[in-house]
């Protein structure tokens, strides 16, 4: 006789981020004149993209209840490797967009297969390949960043506008904001309606009646890494895009805001569970509040001590409100 | 499709052999687990496998279901010798099996769960089709008389239902041999009923079905051959028609036990050592009273999901009651948490060890000394190992726990050997109230009749003990008054002297109007 509510569990989860990310915008809308302005949202957004599009990779490890450290610096890595293909052999764009995506896959295909296969811990698989990533990076790019100077058309990725309205297209939406909306809709659909996804689930919930149920669980997890490497490659595009640059040196530390970003958007790290939806909203709480504090002109420093108890305070609603609801 | 067309005329031909097993030899770390054992089964009966905790059932069926690797023997299967690589072989070839301990994915819906690995797609073989697998799965539930949601999240069900969609996952493959490891520890008597006509159903298919249980009146009722097993080897082969059970537990067992009649010598019901008053909780709980006298055993009864596992949670703190009192030796107690509960000396051994009961992966000794570590840890927070050990090794003796000692890994051991790890657990806690949830759950006879003789002990020892039970005989032999709940109600309370199974099945479902 269970009431049909659309406060039910699933809807409550997506709620409380939602709710959360309104209530920030009106507090800062409030807090600050410069808040809500077109080019403010606008920033705000093109913040939103390389991060999101790293959460909505490692959203399929995490559901695993494993963990991907190297997603920040195989994006970097798969920049640099776009900046390779493109500027210094004169390969077409679409070219090195693809072998940046490879590049990641790949990355992600090793920690896949050596977590899976030879049973290393995920934190220490991938822990390996970000330091990995991180130093191939530098010896590729010789240390120096890769401009994307011969290719204009390239920083439009990001950068560009198909979207623009008012007079003379003074409004114009960047690009990235498109890319990063129509890689959730593929993880969206990839997570809820394809094989890998149920899987992911399942894996997650139960790994040996998933074994036992006659699945390839080694080649699944696989695959899953592989596919949040591919997303990691798809980030680098984008970040590259928006820097017109490869910048070997940056990357470290850009997992931890994806997975602040999937844990923000109700997402448990212990895994079987975690919505795409949420993961979006996740993320955008983080860039709005970084957004926002800039804003307000809090210091940097404080910046990051809020961002963290933010964090915790996600984390903490969203368990209790799983404990209510047993 | 010309394989399964011979096999089919096969099937019909005459009850002819499916498989056989032979000199199936297994060994785990520390553990010979099979000692050249054979098997055979016959294309459409029901054989069951008996032995008692560790005999090496479980082992030898996943074997059978590529679950383990076999050391050496050989696996004939419909005439050919076969040699399986995993789960996904064995289902392929017809032989499933459905796991002693459930083996399903929590955050999955109950149709998810069955065709996990198989799932429905459409030409493209990339996206799900979970409306095909709604409608089979409610095709299935429906056929087994079964009420269930296929969209139903399968964390939030009760252990019985989970219990079913398994079975009925099981019976979604086209399965030629299918294994039921200890089927029905969890269901009541209607889904017995239910799965017991679906059994003669895939019989009367020509589908070879082994069937492990320690409930020998099922075994009586169900099966054509029982083959009985001991510590890993092969005892004997009979037919149950022609078998008086006395006989199988001595084959079992190896000696003969003796099945006493309720043995309790009714000690005066004076000094109450527990009172609950009023216990509410939604509708799982409605207005619970009732005391537990000093030395006496309180017998819970009534069908799955009555509320007796409720309130003792709620007894015991593991979760929360809305309104009531609480008295232990006449002193009103709030009991928020479990350690609140211990504080106070009352003990719960949970129905579902693995969820809430044991940490698998820690061993035996870890596991007994577990709720009273600061027994054996000094000033300084060292623990003092060797004589964990010494303790854990008494009661490995006392309740005779089969594992290879006691730096054994919980995991490892059979699933009754579990539960007595369990016990174990509370009885050096030295609670003077000992709730036991289905204690006997999953336990063969002889560790069974053992248990009955401790909680005896116990109870005359001067503890006083509250076992819920599924089992009308062993409530009937062990309590010295019982209590019958329905849907959350108390809705009858019987002296022992006068109460009848009859009687007990009256109050256990006598619903509200
Ligand atoms: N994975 C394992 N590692 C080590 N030992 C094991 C393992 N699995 C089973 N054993 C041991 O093998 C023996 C046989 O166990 P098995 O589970 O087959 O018994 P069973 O007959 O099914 O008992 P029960 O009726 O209690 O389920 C036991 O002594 C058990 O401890
Ligand atoms: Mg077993």
């Amino acid at each position: 006789m269970e009431k049909k509510s659309i406060f039910n569990a699933a809807n409550a989860q997506k709620f409380l981020a939602f709710g959360a990310l309104i209530i920030l915008l009106i507090f800062f809308t409030l807090a600050s004149p410069f808040f809500l302005t077109f080019d403010n949202i606008v920033s705000i957004m093109l913040s939103t993209c390389v991060n999101g599009i790293l959460a909505l990779g490692i959203i399929f490890v995490i559901i695993t209840g494993g963990i991907d450290l190297s997603i920040g610096t195989v994006m970097t890595f798969s920049s640099v490797m776009a900046g390779v293909t493109i500027t210094n052999m004169g390969m077409p764009i679409w070219f090195g967009v693809i072998i940046a995506i490879l590049t990641g896959a790949f990355f992600g295909f090793v920690s896949g297969t050596v977590i899976s296969r030879l049973k290393l811990q995920p934190f220490i698989a991938t822990l390996g390949v970000m330091m990995i990533t991180k130093g191939l990076s530098l010896v590729v790019s010789g240390t120096k960043p890769i401009y994307f100077s011969d290719t204009p058309s390239f920083r439009k990725i990001a950068a560009g506008s198909i979207l623009k309205f008012g007079a003379e297209g003074k409004y114009s939406v960047p690009n990235g904001i498109f890319v990063f909306l129509v890689m959730a809709v593929i993880a969206a659909v990839i997570l809820n309606k394809t094989k890998l996804g149920r899987y992911n689930f399942a894996i997650g919930s139960n790994e040996e009646a998933t074994r036992l149920s006659g699945v390839n669980v080694a080649k699944w997890k696989t695959a899953i890494y592989a596919l949040c490497g591919a997303f990691a490659g798809m980030a680098g595009i984008v970040m590259a895009a928006r820097l017109d640059s490869a910048q070997p040196a940056l990357g470290a530390g850009y997992e931890l805001d994806a997975i602040a970003s999937v844990v923000i958007g109700g997402t448990s790290m212990v895994g079987g569970e975690g919505t795409i939806l949420g993961t979006v909203i996740g993320a955008f709480i983080i860039s709005t509040l970084t957004n926002g504090l800039k804003v307000m002109g809090v210091a940097q420093e404080w910046q990051i001590v809020i961002t963290g108890c933010v964090l915790v305070l996600a984390v903490l609603l969203d368990t209790m409100r799983k404990r209510g609801n047993k | 499709m010309n394989k399964s067309a011979d096999l089919n005329l096969e099937v019909r031909g005459l009850k002819d052999t499916l498989l056989v097993m032979e000199g199936i030899d297994k060994s785990f770390p520390g553990v010979h687990a099979l000692d050249h054992c054979k098997f055979e089964l016959r294309a459409g009966e029901v054989h069951a496998l008996v032995g008692e905790n560790g005999a090496g059932k479980s082992t030898l069926m996943k074997i059978l279901t590529g679950v383990y690797k076999k050391d050496e023997g050989k696996v004939i299967y419909k005439g050919k010798e076969i040699e399986l690589n995993g789960t996904k072989e064995a289902q392929e070839l017809g032989i499933c099996i459905v796991h002693q301990e459930l083996n399903l994915m929590p955050h999955l819906t109950a149709a998810q769960n069955m065709f996990i690995g198989r799932e429905f797609t459409g030409k493209n073989k990339l996206f799900v089709n979970d409306n095909e697998a709604n409608k089979r799965a409610q095709a299935l539930f429906d056929a087994m008389n079964l009420k269930l949601d296929p969209k139903a999240k399968v964390g939030k069900l009760t252990v019985a239902m989970q219990q079913m969609i398994e079975i009925a996952k099981a019976l979604s493959f086209d399965s030629q041999i299918l294994v039921m490891d200890e089927p029905t520890t969890a269901l009541t008597e209607s889904e017995i009923d239910e799965l017991f006509k679906m059994i003669n159903h895939l019989k009367a298919k020509g589908v070879g079905i082994v069937y492990i249980s320690h409930r020998m009146d099922e075994i009586k009722r169900i099966t054509d051959r029982i083959t009985v097993m001991r510590d890993g080897t092969y005892v004997d082969t009979v037919n149950t028609q022609e078998t008086d059970i006395q006989q199988v537990i001595n084959l079992m067992v190896g000696r003969t036990i003796y099945e006493t009649a309720n043995e309790h010598n009714y000690t005066d019901l004076n000094e109450v050592v527990l009172e609950v008053k009023n216990l509410n909780r939604g509708k799982a709980i409605k207005n619970v009273n009732f005391k537990l006298y000093k030395g006496e055993i309180l017998g819970f009864s009534g069908l799955m999901g009555a509320g007796r596992t409720e309130v003792a949670r709620a007894i015991f703190g593991a979760d929360k009651y809305e309104t009531g009192e609480i008295y232990v030796k006449g002193q009103k107690v709030t009991i928020l948490r479990p350690e609140h509960a211990v504080g106070h000396g009352i003990g719960y051994l949970s129905e579902d060890r693995k969820r809430y009961g044991l940490t698998l992966g820690e061993t035996v000794e870890q596991n007994i000394a577990l709720a009273c570590i600061d027994k054996y840890t000094n000033k300084l927070g060292f623990t003092d190992m060797s004589s964990v050990t010494a303790t854990s090794k008494d009661y490995i003796e006392k309740l005779s726990i089969k594992t290879p000692g006691p730096k054994q890994k919980v995991k490892n051991l059979s699933g009754g050997n579990q539960q007595k790890v369990v016990i174990a657990k509370w009885l050096l806690r030295d609670c003077d109230i000992l709730i036991f949830d289905e204690p006997t759950k999953g336990i063969d006879v002889g560790a069974k009749s053992e248990i009955y003789k401790l909680l005896s002990q116990l109870a005359k020892e001067g503890k006083s003990i509250i076992m819920i039970s599924s089992e009308l005989p062993e409530i009937l032999r062990m309590s010295n008054r019982v209590i019958v709940m329905c849907e959350g109600r108390i809705t009858g309370e019987l002296d022992i002297n006068s109460a009848s199974q009859e009687e007990i099945i009256k109050y256990a479902t006598k619903r509200e109007a």
